[in-house]
């Protein structure tokens, strides 16, 4: 249950779940997350136009020219929350991780004192909650890693780091899906697609709220898959 | 798929498709996108006729030059923009905004620059005839999505039109030019992070529009905002004109291509009624901001949409 309704600009609404980041309080996030996207998607609630949920708070974008805030705020504090559930609307995958692409793994184990083989297990036997996925499309933010795993950020930003690259900041795990500069430490990169604007239907692999896995596959896999 | 089309002979310096943008994605990551200044693309379409939502092309600082290969349209520039049209004949018209021209084949489109201002836009007849993506025909570059594969105009694309013009009867209406400097605002999620002393500055002082300037944002460059908080929030999700202040003090207004969710604080939020006014502005200008209280600003967009409305209805045959 979120502790504050708040207006941002006058065009949206904040559901702010508290200060917690824990996957119990992003569990309550996506349940309403779920509920507010069936509900646009149905036609109940003309004129809210994204919903996007982070770590412990749900951000509503409206069109002021077709729903006021108040109506968006009613519906808000009538959600009985005992009745959302989370499971059915959440996805579970497995996704393919070549380790052999790492960046920073050397650097990594001298940092924990943990061997390189090590903290490759570690990543392989976490069950992944995909937190939120933006900044740019079909980019997850995933927990929560094992606290003998926690890193901060590089110290300098990559200027580019490949697609599909898998990286590890604090109890936290993303993927890129594109080309771009960064700065966690990349650990390994997966040949999956995680945003694809070839298919419409669906585009984007992960959704928050879904379930994930990483499995090990050789340079040779890698290329295979890439090519499919 | 028409026969009927331009050939790009110098695609301008941003020239993308837009519409009113994509919604229903900004939990994948998608930003909505969408014309920055959705009152000149709303005015573009209904003088050609069209439906309220159908794509045009938007055009930053100099525009496109295109040539009709194929076919006969109808066109009409929103904006404040310099633009000619060069006829088959080498006759050449200085066009006027707000205003229809009927295109015969052969004939080239010039759009020189936009005047005091960034964005201009060229709707067209029919519409063109692009693919939409999940429902949109915007193209965000950044991500590559939407038509012409997600990329920005470039030289000797060829761009597709959906009809070919029948009626050459042309129409005009007449846009007031808003060219105040006052941006109205909201206080943002984070504004009590700011020392009382930044929370008075940001609103008494100007501030310079810097180059770092695109469709997905506007940094500015004025009073240093002191965060006597914390300089990063949890990032959490983002809407249109958020005002943010990374640890530099400097603030950036997150603008129509916005990063769909950030970690820095924000101070304010630019409110819908001056967001078209703000995205005109261009860098090396002066702005300030004026706070209001939400009940003014609801009330101010709805005033607007109605002067827009009256523009549309205004909408008069050429004799």
């Amino acid at each position: 249950m979120f502790k504050k309704l708040n207006n941002i600009g006058d065009c949206g609404i904040v559901c702010d779940f508290g200060d917690e980041v824990n996957q119990k309080i992003n569990a309550g996030v996506i349940k309403l997350f779920h509920h507010v996207q069936q509900e646009v998607l149905k036609g109940n609630l003309n004129g809210i136009l994204n919903y996007t949920p982070s770590y412990n708070k749900l951000i509503i974008n409206f069109n002021l020219e077709k729903i006021t805030s108040s109506k968006i705020i009613d519906f808000l504090k009538s959600v009985d929350f005992s009745k959302l559930n989370l499971s059915q609307n959440s996805k579970k995958w497995t996704i393919p991780v070549c380790y052999d692409f790492e960046m920073d793994l050397e650097n990594m184990s001298k940092t924990l004192k943990i061997n390189k083989d090590e903290i490759i297990n570690i990543h392989l036997n976490t069950d992944f909650f995909v937190y939120m996925v933006g900044f740019i499309p079909g980019h997850p933010f995933m927990g929560d890693l094992n606290s003998k795993l926690f890193l901060n950020r590089l110290k300098t930003p990559r200027v580019k780091i490949p697609p599909g690259s898998v990286g590890i900041v604090e109890k936290f795990c993303n993927i890129y899906p594109y080309e771009s500069p960064g700065g966690w430490n990349i650990i390994g990169r997966t040949p999956t697609k995680l945003f694809n604007a070839q298919n419409e239907s669906s585009p984007c692999l992960l959704s928050p709220g879904d379930l994930v896995k990483f499995k090990s596959i050789s340079k040779k896999e890698f290329e295979k898959l890439a090519n499919e | 798929m028409s026969n009927y089309f331009f050939e790009v002979l110098r695609p301008g310096i941003n020239t993308t498709f837009q519409d009113k943008g994509r919604f229903h994605m900004q939990h994948l990551g998608v930003t909505p996108g969408g014309c920055m200044d959705l009152d000149l693309f709303s005015i573009a379409n209904a003088l050609v006729g069209n439906i309220s939502d159908e794509g045009v092309l938007e055009f930053a600082y100099q525009g496109p030059l295109l040539k009709l290969i194929k076919g006969r349209t109808k066109i009409a520039i929103t904006g404040n923009v310099l633009f000619q049209i060069i006829k088959l004949d080498q006759e050449i018209i200085n066009g006027k905004c707000n205003r229809t021209y009927v295109l015969d084949e052969g004939d080239q489109i010039d759009i020189l620059a936009t005047k005091q201002s960034a964005y201009g836009y060229m709707a067209l007849e029919g519409g063109f005839d692009i693919k939409p993506f999940c429902k949109s025909v915007s193209i965000l570059s950044r991500a590559q999505i939407g038509p012409n594969e997600g990329k920005k105009i470039k030289i000797n694309d060829k761009i597709n039109i959906k009809i070919n013009n029948k009626n050459k009867k042309n129409f005009l209406t007449k846009i007031s030019n808003n060219v105040k400097s006052t941006i109205r605002v909201l206080t943002g999620s984070q504004f009590h992070y700011f020392s009382k002393e930044s929370q008075k500055d940001f609103f008494s002082k100007e501030y310079k529009i810097s180059n770092l300037t695109d469709r997905m944002g506007m940094r500015l460059e004025g009073a240093v905002m002191k965060n006597i908080v914390n300089t990063n929030i949890r990032s959490e999700g983002i809407i249109k004109g958020a005002i943010q202040v990374p640890a530099d003090g400097q603030p950036i207004i997150l603008l129509t291509d916005y990063p769909t969710i950030g970690g820095y604080p924000k101070i304010a939020n630019v409110t819908s009624v001056d967001y078209s006014l703000l995205i005109q502005k261009t860098p090396g200008e002066k702005i300030s901001f004026k706070l209001i209280e939400l009940h003014e600003a609801e009330q101010l967009y709805n005033e607007h949409l109605k002067s827009i409305s009256e523009v549309i209805k205004n909408i008069k045959e050429i004799n």
